[in-house]
Parts: C-alpha cells; sequence; structure tokens
C-alpha cells in the first residue's frame, strides 16, 4: 500500500494513497463539519459543509469527495471557510421549516450539532417557509419533508446497503425533494422492506419512526459503516 | 358629548388586552368591553402535522400553562390510539396537574394580586408589583415565591424541565417517578403546607377588612359555573365528567362526557376581540354564559375528598354562599385548591406504582377524531382533533379556559366601571388611578391567559380607553 504525505494546518500527516482529504484531515487529528457525509456510503459533496483550502489551488474543495495527493497544504479553519460554512447553515434553515421546540430529533440532531459549531444563532437570510407535506403512508415510520435538508444519505443508504433503492431525488432548485418509488406515498412503494436503515442515518427529523414524539428520535448513523464492514471484511464490530 | 375610556395595555396577566368604557351623549356609561387584541392560530397551522406532535407543539402555546395542553393534548393522542393507559401513568399524570396547578395559583396570588390586596388599591402603580411586594412584607413573598417553585420543581422532576416538558404522550408518559424526586417532594411538602395556610389567614383577614366592598362589587351575578367532578361528584382535574350548576345550587347538567361537547357548548365570535366567546348552548348567546377555573371547580363539586381542604370548603361556602357568585372568590377559591392539591400530592407521592413498572402502551392509529379534557389552573380546556387515515390532522379546535369566562369578564368589567366610576363622567375628566387598577383588578380575578386563549406572547398590559360617541377617543391610559 503506497501512502503519501501532506499537510494540514501545519500539521504533517501520511494517509494510504486514495484516502480523502477528509480522512487526511482526520488522520491529523482535526476535522471539519459535515452533513452529507457519512462513513459507510459513498460521497456526494452535497452539503459543501466540508470545504477546505488547498494552497496553489483556484476554488475550494469538499474534503468528503475529494482525493488527497502528495504534498499538498490544505488549510481546514480560515476566516473564508468559517463565514461560507455558516453561510451554508442559515441557508438549510432558511430554506426549510426546522422548528426544533417540537421536533422528534431535537437534541439529536445533526443540523443542530452544525449550527452550535459553526456559531449559527440567527440566520441573515429570511425564511422561506416553503409549504412542504408529511408523508406519513409508512406503516412505521415517516418523512416530513419540511425537515429534510436533501443530504441523501437515506437513498445512498437504501441503494448501496439495504439494496432496495426505494429513494431519489425528484424536481429542481427549491422544488427539489426525496421522493419514494415513482414518486409515490411511502407506504404504497413495494420495493421499501422497511428496514428503517433511512430513518437510522437521517440527519434531522425528516425521518422518524411513527412512534416516537418530541426529542424521542435516537438515530444510528454509525450502521452505514457497520454493516459495510460486515459486508465487505466480514468484520461485525461495533 | 359621548366618549369611550381606554385601559390599554392592561397589565399583570398574561398576554395583551385593553378595556373600553363607552360613554353616552351625557357621559354615562352604556358599555364596557375587555378587548384581546393578540392573535396567534394554533389552530390551523396544526393542521397537516401528525397527531403525535401535539402534545409538543399545543404546550408551546403558553409558558404559564404548558402542562395543561401536555396533558389534553396526550388524553386526545390516547384516544386515537384506543388505548387505556397503564395505572402507574395516570397517576404520573395527575402529579403533573397537581403540580401545575399549585404553581400556578401561587404565582397567580402571590405575583400578580396580592400586591393589590396587601399594598392597596392606590398605591403607586411602579411599586405595587412583586418586587414591591418584597419589600413590603419579604418573607411573605419568599414564601409565595418558594411555593411556586415547588409546583415547578416537580415538573421538572417529572419532566425534565420547569416548562414545555413533552414528557406526556399519546400512550402514557415517558419516565417514571424516581426515589429521588419522591423524596424530595416529601421533603418540601410541609413548607408548602405552611405557606398555604399563612396565606389562607392573611387572605380571609383581608376579606374580613379591607376586602369587603371587592367580594361585593368584583363581577358578582349570577351564571352557570362548570367543571369536571368525579362520578361521585367529588372534585376533580383530569379524570371525571363535566358538570354544570346554577347559581341557586341547581346541577343543571350532569355526566357530560367530553366527546359531546358540541352538544352543550358553543362558540360566538365579537368584531371587537380576538377571543371567542363561548357559552352553554342550550341557555343560547349570551344567556349561557358560564364560569370555569377554580371558582367554578368548587362550586360544581359536592366536596373535594381530602380533610383540610373539605374543611377549607366549608368555610369557603360559608363567606361566598354555597354557590359563590362573586368573582372575586376565585382568589379564595385558589388557595383552597393549592390545598387540595398538596394533599392529594402528598398521597401520590406515598404510591409505590408511580416508581415502577409500565407507564406507557405502544399502538399505531386507531381512531380518526377525539377530544381530551384536563381542567387547566384557568379552567377546563379542549382538545378536539381529526386526523387522516395516516393519522396527520386535518381539523383542530382548542376551547380554552380563558375563553370561557370572556362573557364573565365582560361582565364584570362592566360591573366595577359602574360602581366606580362617577356618572355621570364629567366632560375632561382624568381617569382616576385607582379605578384604572380596579378594573385591570376584575380582570386578573380569573387570572386569565390570553395567550392560551387566542392560541400570544409575552407579558400582559393594559390599557384604558374613552371613546366618544362618535368614536372619538378622549382619554386614553396605558400600562405595560
Amino acid at each position: 500500500m503506497s501512502v503519501i504525505t501532506l499537510q494540514v494546518d501545519g500539521r504533517d500527516v501520511a494517509v494510504p494513497a486514495g484516502s480523502t482529504l477528509l480522512q487526511a484531515i482526520r488522520a491529523a487529528g482535526l476535522s471539519v463539519p459535515t452533513l452529507c457525509h457519512l462513513d459507510g456510503l459513498d460521497p456526494v459533496g452535497a452539503c459543501r459543509l466540508c470545504l477546505v483550502e488547498v494552497e496553489g489551488g483556484q476554488r475550494l474543495l469538499p474534503a468528503c469527495a475529494s482525493e488527497a495527493s502528495e504534498g499538498q497544504v490544505i488549510r481546514t479553519d480560515t476566516a473564508q471557510l468559517q463565514g461560507y460554512r455558516r453561510m451554508a447553515v442559515e441557508l438549510f434553515f432558511a430554506e426549510g421549516n426546522h422548528v426544533c421546540a417540537f421536533c422528534v430529533a431535537n437534541g439529536q440532531c445533526e443540523l443542530q450539532d452544525v449550527a452550535v459549531a459553526v456559531g449559527m444563532d440567527h440566520s441573515r437570510f429570511p425564511y422561506q417557509y416553503p409549504q412542504r407535506s408529511v408523508d406519513a403512508s409508512h406503516r412505521h415510520f415517516s418523512l416530513d419533508h419540511n425537515r429534510c435538508i436533501l443530504c441523501t444519505r437515506c437513498v445512498r443508504v437504501c441503494d448501496q446497503i439495504e439494496g432496495a433503492h426505494v429513494w431519489d431525488v425528484a424536481e429542481r432548485g427549491s422544488d427539489c425533494r426525496i421522493v419514494a418509488g415513482l414518486d409515490q406515498p411511502w407506504g404504497e412503494v413495494e420495493a421499501c422492506t422497511s428496514c428503517g436503515k433511512c430513518v437510522d442515518v437521517c440527519p434531522t427529523g425528516a425521518l422518524y419512526a411513527n412512534e416516537d414524539t418530541t426529542a424521542e428520535k435516537h438515530p444510528h448513523p454509525e450502521r452505514a459503516h457497520q454493516l459495510r464492514r460486515a459486508r465487505e471484511h466480514q468484520q461485525w464490530l461495533r | 358629548m359621548a366618549r369611550t375610556v381606554v385601559i390599554d395595555p392592561v397589565t399583570r396577566i398574561e398576554g395583551h388586552a385593553k378595556i373600553t368604557l363607552q360613554l353616552d351623549d351625557d357621559g354615562h356609561l352604556v358599555d364596557s368591553r375587555f378587548h384581546v387584541v393578540e392573535y396567534r392560530g394554533f389552530e390551523t397551522f396544526c393542521e397537516g402535522r401528525p397527531f403525535t406532535e401535539m402534545a409538543g407543539i399545543t404546550a408551546r402555546i403558553c409558558g404559564i400553562c404548558p402542562v395543561s395542553h401536555l396533558l389534553a393534548a396526550a388524553k386526545t393522542g390516547d384516544k386515537l390510539l384506543a388505548v387505556q393507559i397503564p395505572a402507574a401513568a395516570l397517576k404520573l399524570r395527575r402529579l403533573l396537574n397537581l403540580a401545575q396547578i399549585t404553581q400556578s395559583h401561587a404565582l397567580s396570588f402571590f405575583h400578580l394580586s396580592s400586591p393589590d390586596f396587601l399594598l392597596g388599591w392606590e398605591s403607586d402603580p411602579a411599586r405595587r408589583n412583586i418586587f414591591g411586594l418584597m419589600a413590603a412584607d419579604p418573607e411573605l413573598a419568599r414564601a409565595g415565591i418558594r411555593l411556586r417553585q415547588f409546583g415547578q420543581q416537580i415538573l421538572e422532576l417529572l419532566g425534565g424541565r420547569k416548562i414545555h416538558a413533552a414528557w406526556a404522550v399519546p400512550g402514557g408518559v415517558r419516565s417514571p417517578l424516581s426515589l429521588e424526586a419522591r423524596d424530595w417532594i416529601l421533603a418540601r411538602l410541609p413548607e408548602a403546607q405552611a405557606t398555604i395556610r399563612l396565606a389562607l389567614e392573611l387572605h380571609k383577614r383581608l376579606l374580613d377588612g379591607p376586602l369587603q366592598q371587592e367580594q361585593r362589587l368584583f363581577g358578582s351575578f349570577p351564571s352557570l359555573f362548570m367543571g369536571l367532578v368525579t362520578p361521585e361528584g367529588l372534585w376533580e382535574h383530569l379524570e371525571g365528567q363535566l358538570r354544570f350548576r346554577a347559581s341557586d345550587g341547581t346541577i343543571v347538567a350532569d355526566g357530560l362526557r367530553e366527546d359531546d361537547y358540541a352538544s352543550f357548548l358553543a362558540e360566538a365570535v365579537e368584531p371587537w376581540s380576538y377571543l371567542k366567546f363561548p357559552y352553554y348552548r342550550p341557555l343560547g348567546y349570551p344567556d349561557g354564559m358560564y364560569r370555569v377555573g377554580p371558582l367554578a371547580r368548587l362550586n360544581v363539586c359536592d366536596r373535594i375528598g381530602t380533610p383540610w381542604a373539605d374543611r377549607e370548603l366549608t368555610e369557603f361556602r360559608q363567606r361566598s354562599g354555597q354557590v359563590a357568585i362573586s368573582s372575586f372568590a376565585y382568589h379564595h377559591a385558589r388557595l383552597v385548591e393549592i390545598v387540595a392539591c398538596l394533599e392529594a400530592i402528598a398521597t401520590l407521592v406515598e404510591d409505590p406504582e408511580l416508581m415502577h413498572g409500565r407507564v406507557r402502551c405502544r399502538a399505531s392509529l386507531n381512531h380518526h377524531e377525539a377530544v381530551g379534557v384536563s381542567e387547566a389552573p384557568r379552567g377546563t380546556l379542549f382538545h378536539h382533533y381529526r386526523v387522516d387515515d395516516d393519522g396527520l390532522l386535518t381539523k383542530v379546535n382548542l376551547i380554552i379556559a380563558t375563553g370561557q369566562n370572556n362573557l364573565a369578564m365582560n361582565r364584570t368589567v362592566h360591573q366595577i366601571a359602574r360602581a366606580y366610576i362617577p356618572d355621570p363622567v364629567p366632560a375632561g375628566v382624568e381617569i382616576p388611578e385607582a379605578l384604572l387598577n380596579r378594573l385591570e383588578a376584575g380582570i386578573r380575578c380569573f387570572d386569565p391567559c390570553l395567550s392560551c386563549s387566542t392560541h400570544a406572547a409575552g407579558q400582559m398590559p393594559l390599557a384604558i380607553r374613552l371613546v366618544a360617541a362618535d368614536g372619538r377617543v378622549l382619554a386614553e391610559r396605558c400600562r405595560g
């Protein structure tokens, strides 16, 4: 296994060739905020929270979806990056209907955690208050589009881990939304195995178990990685 | 020339309101109105949400009585699930409501109303509040604050936080009472009981002394009274059935189920207030005026069922009548209810069932429509939900205690205005501060919660306005 070396925020780090910048950042003992990224799922670079600066580069790179290369000098926490990250989180809040007070994921929400991490105390962008629906047609689970940030973790876990491919993304721009099957009520999609992996990995309260009420959701985002490792390496570890 | 007196805003109540006094061309009082000037619209924006969220959402209507909404929503949810909740869960919910009534009544009496009684109607309005009370009688103020804290701490011990704990859920509650919580409650009960004994002694002295006129003039009129009672006719706050009693003691209706509320209650709307006017349907509007809350609960029950509270109830009835018709008696009724709550809490916390076993039933949606009821500190609270096949709300109706007292609050304001303002009001007259305060105090008897009843936020300021027959505002006094 060949190894490459690079520098992250002044720290020298060596990682296996083919690693992502996010893996290199973590190997250096550092972190950047993420929302769409989840260990065990293929990266999509959708949320733009893990953007980093690469010395000599013309643009910012999403660390989760960019491969590390030999000799790179990476900066993860500049004033510019802090500003962009906070802006991205503000936009998440402004474009949906995120009401923490009675949300099923209150206290267990990655969007909430990220907002705290980037120092967001209000949104500078006007709230859009979009008219969105709740799909509660499934016997065990519900999808509240008001709380969806389009990270596509549910789409990827259902496709890449469960193999059912129930979820997809439809429409464009502000109309963009997650759909079940061929844009059907979730409860009518025969492909759904009701395994609940999408609920486990959802970073917000968009997907939840019907029996859960305010602040009762207990997500298990680690399961994607556990299952993939079990399948690919026959390692059943927690 | 006719004119209108406006008190805007009304102070030391929960929410925003104003009072207007309408005078005719000769300066005689022709009408008095209590206007609620805030709007929230909870009923509408809950539509489309899962019914399981309603306990969490509706608790946010109010920071004073979130527990009442929590319990009404949870009870409505029980019915939609069609489950009978575990006995321990029911007892835990009862403990929560008793603590809620205790803390809310303590707030009403010590923080909001007692400054009028103890510092005087004519005292400096800037000092006529809990801070003035602290300066004048620090021991009493401290005891009152600690009594409220006792109730709030129980809420926190049960639900994890003092306000907006989404602890009661459709199917039961989330957690039993811990041993540590029980021990804390038992350790603090004697102090709470000593405080309420002190408050009762003080209030009775005031009733026998400087507050005699207020008992006659603050909303003393016949009306119906409604509240929950047990099947045996005892005082009740969470279960049981509804009873209407008239001022002459007649039981007008009994054994009423909350599910049938639309058959005996209706709501009227007036263009000058965001607060609806519920009335007893068989008598029509506005003759079907009825009162709810502590006064009504003591009037509708045969007895309370615990020894100290029953002794206090007997004395209450000796003082105010077998059916007390003066709205000023709400204050005394609150203190009697605190006694009842403390006695019930003492019994409940000794019950080992509260600390063990099953406290929640799990089920999916089984009914499409349900009505839940609880006795909030201010009176009977109804939640009525209709849901689709997926459990999403298609219709929400909330009938709030303060709304049900709306007709009586207007009548009370009119009675006080008639008693205290000069007749006719001379031209160009300044409204005396003491009148302003008495009108506000008439409203405070009911301890209205306008945040809840208009489904609004913030402290309740008071405004009084004097309006001419041609609509011109001749005088206006505001406090807030």
